[in-house]
């Protein structure tokens, strides 16, 4: 078996989703490549050949991959995908992109967010937002998936001394062009690599109120995330969005504020080791998941948190 | 321009659904039936186009049992012009839905197909990308706002580090996201015209679509739990259990 891994990267550096997606391939067993798409990623390529049990990098470096547009690095994928068996990317919102997109031009079924390798060929993953885990089993030649990242311990960044190798073609499919990106700016670590998250909810009120959960999540070197519903009213960007449609994390210490639990939000977060819920509702459905459940006004407990830390 | 959208039969949104006790799928008996709530996103977007004389006509497409038919009816009463409903009682995978719609697109020629992001039943998210595989068309998935000009539409997308802006030459493949917009209810008349409007039903079989499976469900099972932990007093309890017991701060 071989396997191949598309890397998620920044051009200079490999993004962490995707140690965690080469553990899932090491599970699969056999030689794991890397492939990093991009332009000027020279640097990025020379990172992924120092991650711990890579065999070889491909380094696709041509302004047509700079922003990994679907559309060019989809063929790309599907002229080298022939020498593998399995072909992996990290399920965000690039892999998921780009994944089906490779599947299907390869006449192949892939497989959204595996959560456990039970062998070569089967795998599980939740559905249902996370109330049903599937054990599914492919048939097809290449396996084609991506892989729900917190299911699976991080390889080593360093260590390995993995040969780099130059892939020339070029697909400039011509139907998509890249205008920019709106990216916020946050010194604070990121929410899907955070080992300790705080969210808040619609009991937050407003984006102002945000700042409680700031000051404590600077304390505690902490990852903010929200809920839907706090998304939806405007008080804090989409891609703080935790849940089934949103980012899934499983930090060590998962603390949600002001979130009632809805079974969407449940499925981003549940599988944290610890909870800890906030909310003056004690009939909030968020306590019957919560380790330690505190019944109060955030208000008044957010700034007691604060002063306590 | 002619806009082709996707509908889902999914179990309704605030139910719960359990593997069956045998562990052989989802338990759906006796499960209220509702559209998916993206393709109802991607209805609204569709017929505010319409509305805003980008759309000429708007095509409902659904993929499913024959009960699918409501959900199409739904999105002809919110708007749509009429519908397709290609039938088939077997619980198709994204590559066989997309491959069905490629059939479409080319009997129809639409200039943008309009789906939700991902079901919620099945949690995929691929049957969008598949289509724009299949078509060899552009794709813009996760969007959260859509301009239309001429022979391009500019999309934002929200993507894991914020919002991307891509622009897409027509025809397009877009997959909508919660934030594109809020969909309206359908109004009583708008209900009572929709049943005249015209619903063409085909099967995969006429469509030329092979529908064997690819990926076989083995077992679908419960996750495991989580226990209900305790409550605490206050925040200083809190505090101490997070340090002393949990251990998960110092």
């Amino acid at each position: 078996m071989s396997i191949l891994v598309i890397a998620e990267h920044d051009n200079t550096s490999i993004k962490g989703a995707t140690l965690n997606t080469i553990a899932a391939a090491a599970e699969i067993g056999g030689d794991v490549d890397i492939l990093i798409a991009g332009a000027n990623c020279s640097a990025a390529g020379e990172a992924a050949a120092k991650i711990a049990g890579i065999n070889k990098v491909l380094v696709a470096d041509n302004p047509a991959y700079e922003f990994m547009l679907t559309e060019n690095v989809s063929p790309l994928i599907v002229e080298l995908a022939t020498n593998y068996s399995h072909i992996l990317a990290p399920a965000s919102t690039n892999g998921k992109n780009i994944i089906p997109r490779v599947s299907a031009l390869l006449d192949a079924q892939s497989i959204s967010e595996i959560s456990a390798v039970v062998s070569a060929d089967t795998f599980q993953r939740p559905i249902y937002a996370g109330n049903i885990i599937a054990t599914v089993q492919s048939s097809d030649p290449i396996k084609v998936m991506t892989v729900r990242t917190t299911a699976f311990d991080p390889v080593a960044e360093e260590g390995g001394s993995a040969s780099i190798e130059g892939v020339d073609s070029v697909h400039n499919a011509e139907i998509s062009e890249y205008l920019g990106e709106e990216v916020a700016k946050s010194d604070r670590p990121e929410l899907t690599a955070a080992s300790i998250v705080i969210s808040g909810g619609r009991g937050m009120q407003n984006g102002e109120n945000f700042e409680l959960l700031y000051k404590v999540a600077d304390k505690l070197g902490a990852a903010v995330g929200a809920s839907r519903a706090a998304v939806d009213a405007g008080f804090v960007p989409n891609e703080m969005q935790v849940g089934q449609t949103g980012k899934i994390v499983a930090p060590d210490l998962y603390i949600a504020v002001g979130i009632s639990g809805a079974i969407q939000h449940l499925a981003g977060m549940k599988d944290s080791k610890v909870i800890v819920a906030i909310n003056k509702d004690e009939e909030a459905p968020i306590f019957q998941v919560a380790d330690y459940g505190l019944v109060a006004d955030l208000f008044k407990a957010l700034p007691e948190l604060d002063s306590g830390l | 321009m002619k806009i082709l959208i996707a509908v889902k039969r999914v179990a309704d949104y605030n139910v719960k659904v359990r593997a069956k006790s045998d562990n052989t799928g989802p338990d759906l008996a006796n499960v209220k039936m509702a559209i998916n709530p993206f393709c109802e996103i991607a209805v609204e977007e569709a017929v505010r186009m319409k509305e805003n004389g980008i759309a000429t006509e708007i095509i409902a497409v659904s993929i499913g049992p024959q009960a699918a038919q409501e959900q199409v009816r739904t999105a002809l009463a919110l708007g749509a012009d009429r519908g397709i409903l290609v039938e088939t009682d077997v619980d198709l995978e994204p590559l066989a839905i997309a491959k069905c719609f490629k059939a479409i697109c080319d009997k129809e020629n639409p200039d943008m197909v309009l789906l939700g992001k991902q079901a919620i039943d099945g949690d995929n998210n691929q049957t969008g990308q598949m289509i724009g595989a299949l078509t060899g068309w552009a794709q813009a998935t996760f969007a959260s706002e859509i301009t239309v000009d001429d022979s391009n539409i500019t999309v934002i997308r929200e993507v894991d580090a914020g919002l991307q802006t891509v622009k897409l030459k027509l025809p397009a493949i877009v997959t909508v996201d919660l934030r594109l917009n809020e969909p309206r209810y359908a109004s009583l008349p708008n209900i009572m015209k929709a049943k005249k409007k015209t619903i063409d039903k085909t099967t995969p079989e006429e469509l030329g679509v092979d529908t064997a499976p690819r990926v076989i469900l083995l077992k679908a099972e419960p996750p495991a739990e989580r226990q209900a932990g305790v409550k605490v007093e206050d925040v200083a309890e809190l505090i101490e259990k997070l340090k002393n017991e949990a251990k998960v701060i110092s």
